[in-house]
């Protein structure tokens, strides 16, 4: 067990800096961060100077380098566009996406399973229908159209939500929360449903399906047999064998969730990681989407050693094959 | 209790909401103020907010005109013409309290001249600052300079002692990894006062009740909320919605809408910023083209066919949607120098640039590449794609190249593009600005935008005897010389001068400053 976590904690480190490496390369293609940062007046003698001073002028390799200097030693450098420590602005900011991305999560897993129980016990009702139909809208649209559907729907027609923003926050000294206030509470309805909507159908289309493959099964047949209640055969035998493959899906959403909220972010001017990340792209703040980027990658990597570990704990096959492979 | 009473109590209690916000102001454009530093970034959004926060010596009003702020008299003087001397405003305080005096804007101009500080090259004639008593202050530059004032405009200033006590002496400097208190806190004298911001989040400022010009200007807004929205549909939906009251950048298809609804209007006026496109007319070949061994953008002829083939009515009225004013010449209409002559709109006659193009020798045309931006200018990527499709009835092929403005003003700034759109605002509303960085020929000082490959040794001379030329007359009669060439050698080809639309609620009363740049303390609100 400890041989196989240090060799997959190992394989993360090199995927980790493999990222780095690659996003480096990429910055090149961006952009040059001279221009911005100097504004018009700028002569010749000034882009030379700074390009030196920032290590532009050095191959990626050596930028490269540079940063994980600087990111082993916990600093990560001073963002470009808001002169301010990269670490102090991604810690202001990850609040805001980790609970954009948790209502998220919740909405979806609450309404995608109950909704994929629904269609699945009335596979033939006109309302299971409906909402089948209406989930092929939820996997097609674009995000950022559904985002501005709602935006002109609820706030510009209705004038029930905000259209952006998020609302009051309460300062809780390490964490800013909406959670504490009427129009944080509010602000944060729409955005949820945006960045939720596709994991939502994908759990309901997921939850259906597995839970028709086990309502066809001798067990549940028996169970009928037997006069049990149609609540406890549903609810108590078929949804519990049901969700083994749901959560694993779902566990591995989360990560993606945290990552595409960039466009919801930016629809709703939500002030997130993503919408960070966004700015700093149009001016080329590499320091932050460095930052940004290792931190998706750390996520990712992280979310992936866990799911590995628990199947190490659960399926004895893994341990096998494990164990052949060392012979 | 019947429905009427609940209609009116409902009424009471909202209008008693309406009264409470009615003073506030929230206010949204696309970008966010990038550091509260005032010295460290020369730039649009960033300047707007600073300036209800600080102020320099003198300002623009709304209109453009300079008038005093933290300055009351100015003048050049008598004795020495390299020096301009300031008369202070007396009794002014600071938002902590602490008196505003000559100390201050001497440490201010020595730290707005510092090699970190974005403002420097508009001070780059300056060869010393000194105070001249308490309320008096000398700027000394290394030769007579006539229109130091118009430099001065964005020079905010600061407290010195607060400065020294929050170790924000020097300019935040990116390069060298700091991070300074002055970028995120602020302490001005200016006529609002910072209560909170997160960046690109919120900031709100309040009134500053002690504020010198308090029964001078309306100072009618008590609370400003400002946001930035840069998704442009949801900036509309907000001013919609009524969520804020004053958007900035309100996109050109949305213009009717906006004026459309009840509660809501839309101004506009001439913005300082000129869109044109460079040509490379300085270099034997270009990379560019299909032509070997020659240069076709050398010949004048071709840049007088091109400038005739470019139909910018068309473009105002397709492309902008009737939101541009034609141009022709690259310097914007209130600027020093700028005459109706000059800007006279080049008429489009294709067979006449048909035969020039001929006469040059490329009747079966060449092929091109046209670098533009996609993120910087109002429609910038459709005003290069209309001109695509002109030039092409020249016989002009051109390859449109969009790409965001992270990718194409460093091809300017490192001469790796031959035909370029770029756009020009001049803060100093004066002609000196435009050939300083757009026609000297390009070196370490000057020319850093000329990507022209232009360069004629005696225009160079004319224009740098302008930063000291005292003879006003001289000096304009320079100014049109230099303006002639220009003209007649094509150097670029002018396409409109932006217009700005600012998008906002009925209550709120203002004129669009050609700068972009709202000063609240001249807004008004109708009750």
């Amino acid at each position: 067990m400890i041989a196989f976590a240090i060799r997959r904690i190992f394989q993360s480190i090199i995927v980790l800096l493999v990222v780095g490496l690659v996003a480096f390369a990429m910055f090149n293609f961006v952009g040059d961060p001279v221009d911005s940062m100097l504004g018009q007046e700028r002569t010749d003698a000034d882009v030379e100077r700074v390009r030196t001073q920032l290590g532009l002028d050095k191959p990626f390799p050596v930028q490269y380098y540079r940063f994980l200097e600087g990111a082993i030693q916990g600093n990560f450098g001073i963002s470009y566009r808001q002169g301010r420590p990269v670490s102090e602005m991604i810690a202001e900011r990850l609040p805001a996406t980790l609970e954009l991305a948790f209502v998220s999560a919740f909405l979806a897993i609450i309404f995608g399973v109950t909704l994929g129980i629904f269609t699945a016990i009335y596979k033939k009702g006109w309302a299971a229908n409906i909402i089948m139909t209406l989930s092929l809208i939820g996997v097609s649209l674009p995000t950022f159209l559904i985002g501005i559907l709602l935006i002109y729907l609820f706030a510009v027609e209705l004038s029930w939500l905000p259209s952006f923003g998020r609302g009051e926050v309460v300062d809780l000294g390490w964490w800013r929360t909406g959670f504490l206030t009427k129009s944080g509470l509010l602000a944060i309805i729409l955005p949820a449903i945006t960045l939720g909507l596709y994991q939502m159908t994908l759990i309901m289309r997921l939850v259906r399906s597995e839970m028709l493959e086990v309502l066809r099964q001798d067990y549940i047949r028996f169970a009928r047999a037997r006069g049990l209640k149609d609540r406890s055969i549903y609810f108590r035998h078929a949804l519990k064998n049901t969700l083994v493959p749901v959560i694993t899906v779902t566990g591995m959403q989360l990560g993606s969730i945290i990552a595409f909220a960039i466009i919801t972010e930016t629809v709703f001017q939500w002030p997130g990681v993503g919408l960070l990340f966004i700015n700093s792209i149009r001016f080329v703040d590499i320091p932050v989407m460095a930052a940004y980027l290792m931190l998706i990658s750390l996520m990712f990597v992280t979310i992936n050693f866990i799911v590995d570990m628990l199947y190490f704990a659960i399926d004895p096959r893994v341990r096998l094959e494990k164990r052949g492979d060392e012979k | 209790m019947n429905i009427r009473t609940i209609l009116l109590a409902t009424t009471i209690v909202m209008g008693a909401t309406t009264i409470a916000n009615a003073q506030t102001l929230n206010w949204a454009r696309a970008g966010d103020s990038l550091t509260l530093d005032p010295h460290a970034q020369n730039e649009g959004p960033t300047s707007a907010l600073q300036h209800q926060i600080s102020e320099p010596l003198i300002i623009r009003d709304m209109t453009g005109k300079i008038v005093p702020a933290l300055a009351t008299e100015w003048g050049p003087s008598e004795t020495d013409p390299n020096v301009w001397w300031f008369k202070l405003r007396e009794g002014v305080k600071f938002h902590n309290g602490a008196e505003f005096d000559s100390e201050d804007v001497v440490f201010s101009f020595n730290r707005a001249m510092s090699p970190d500080s974005n403002f420097k090259e508009l001070l780059a004639s300056v060869v010393e600052v000194r105070a001249n008593g308490k309320y008096g202050f000398e700027i000394v530059t290394n030769g007579p300079n006539p229109i130091m004032p118009s430099n001065l405009t964005n020079i905010f200033i600061m407290d010195k002692d607060w400065a020294e006590a929050n170790n924000a002496v020097k300019v935040q400097d990116v390069e060298g990894g700091e991070d300074t208190f002055a970028s995120r806190n602020a302490n001005g004298t200016g006529p609002y006062i910072l209560v909170s911001r997160e960046p690109d989040e919120k900031t709100v400022l309040r009134i500053n009740e002690n504020y010198w010009g308090k029964d001078e200007f309306p100072m009618e807004i008590k609370e400003i909320v400002y946001t930035p929205i840069q998704n442009q549909a949801t900036r509309v939906a907000a001013l919609l919605s009524g969520e804020v009251d004053f958007i900035q950048d309100v996109p050109v298809q949305d213009l009717e809408r906006v004026a459309a609804t009840d509660g809501l209007k839309v101004i506009t006026a001439p913005q300082n910023r000129v869109i044109f496109f460079g040509l490379n007319q300085g270099d034997a070949d270009l990379a560019t083209d299909n032509i070997e061994g020659k240069n076709p953008l050398a010949d004048i002829r071709v840049r007088q066919a091109i400038n005739m083939a470019i139909d910018r009515e068309a473009i105002k009225k397709v492309v902008m949607r009737g939101q541009s004013i034609p141009a022709g010449v690259i310097m914007p209409p209130f600027v020093n120098g700028w005459t109706a002559e000059l800007d006279k709109v080049p008429e489009t006659d294709i067979a006449k640039a048909k035969s020039l193009m001929e006469e040059a020798g490329y009747g079966d045309g060449f092929s091109i590449r046209l670098n533009c931006p996609n993120n910087r200018y109002i429609n910038d990527e459709a005003i290069c794609q209309a001109a695509v499709g002109m030039l092409a009835k020249i016989g002009i092929d051109v390859q449109l190249e969009a790409l965001p403005k992270a990718q194409h003003f460093p091809l300017i700034g490192g001469l790796k593009t031959d035909f370029y759109m770029l756009g020009w605002g001049v803060p100093t509303y004066d002609s000196e600005y435009i050939f300083n960085f757009l026609v000297h020929t390009k070196g370490d000082k000057y020319g850093s935008w000329n990507g022209t490959r232009f360069s004629d040794p005696e225009l160079d001379k004319k224009i740098q005897s302008l930063a000291s030329e005292t003879n006003l007359e001289k000096r304009n009669q320079t100014i049109a010389e230099i303006w002639d060439v220009v003209q007649k050698e094509i150097l670029y080809i002018p396409i409109h001068h932006q217009v700005l639309n600012w998008g906002m609620s009925d209550k709120v009363e203002t004129i669009v400053s050609p700068d972009d740049t709202p000063k609240f303390k001249y807004f008004k609100l109708n009750k």
